[in-house]
């Protein structure tokens, strides 16, 4: 109990841990399988780049893509802090760990949202 | 304030690799490991939205340079894990949220499966709106 309470933000970040693995479950695999995979190998051909750029303006990409980008990268940060923590059995460094991955994590929300926001 | 002294009474050694003495351990590891490929996806996302925000010979530089070999064998990879991370995620569901309509409790395999079908109609609209 002493444990827990020195972390009122735990319940916080796995409901966003949660809210994250479903938007990556959900989202994520088809994107990387059109962008990472199908797109280079000449499966499908590339669209173009005013489509594109169309899709990614609409107001609702813009959020949506947003929200699938911070919550996932919470999500992985969450999951590799305890990977790091249990796996490796790192608990002497969990406060490193901690600031690091959920620093990364919100770095790269920050970056999201420059680039969904304001750099289209 | 120190914790009571119960609390350190017993603290069993574990080694580091404890996780390859058995099949289960290791799948757990390589789920949790997943989210390293989950960040990944996020982080190649975001350049290809920053490649299109810069115009059309950006997103062309983009394109050809997705197409080099260790980066698809990285893709590849990756969305082996992101597949990995959904199923087992879609899976654990119906264990971690209880749903009732009506006072009736929706059974676990009706549950994910509305998950996955979910998930197939988010993939094609995706396709659509990409590929278009």
């Amino acid at each position: 109990m002493a444990q827990e309470s020195k972390r009122p933000f735990e319940p916080f970040v796995w409901l966003m841990f949660s809210g994250g693995g479903v938007a990556a479950a959900l989202v994520l695999p088809v994107l990387l399988f059109l962008f990472g995979v199908a797109l280079p190998l000449g499966w499908i051909s590339a669209p173009d780049h005013g489509h594109l750029l169309a899709v990614l303006r609409n107001p609702l990409t813009r959020l949506g893509l947003l929200g699938v980008c911070a919550l996932a990268l919470v999500h992985g940060a969450h999951r590799f802090r305890y990977t790091l923590h249990d796996g490796l059995q790192l608990q002497r460094y969990d406060g490193l760990i901690a600031t690091a991955c959920y620093g990364g994590a919100l770095v790269g929300a920050a970056a999201a949202a420059y680039l969904l926001l304001f750099a289209l | 304030m120190s914790a009571p002294p119960y609390v350190r009474l017993y603290k069993p050694k574990v080694r580091m690799l404890w996780w390859l003495s058995r099949r289960s351990y290791t799948l757990f590891v390589l789920r949790e490991l997943s989210s390293v490929f989950v960040a990944w996806t996020v982080v190649y996302l975001l350049l290809l939205v920053r490649a299109v925000g810069r115009g059309p010979a950006e997103y062309q530089r983009f394109l050809d340079w997705s197409a080099s070999p260790w980066l698809v064998a990285l893709n590849v990879i990756s969305l082996a894990f992101v597949l990995l991370h959904a199923i087992t995620f879609v899976n654990l569901t119906p264990q971690a949220v209880v749903v009732k309509v009506r006072g009736r409790w929706i059974p676990g395999r009706l549950l994910a499966g509305s998950i996955y079908v979910t998930w197939l109609l988010v993939s094609a609209f995706l396709i659509w709106l990409v590929v278009g």
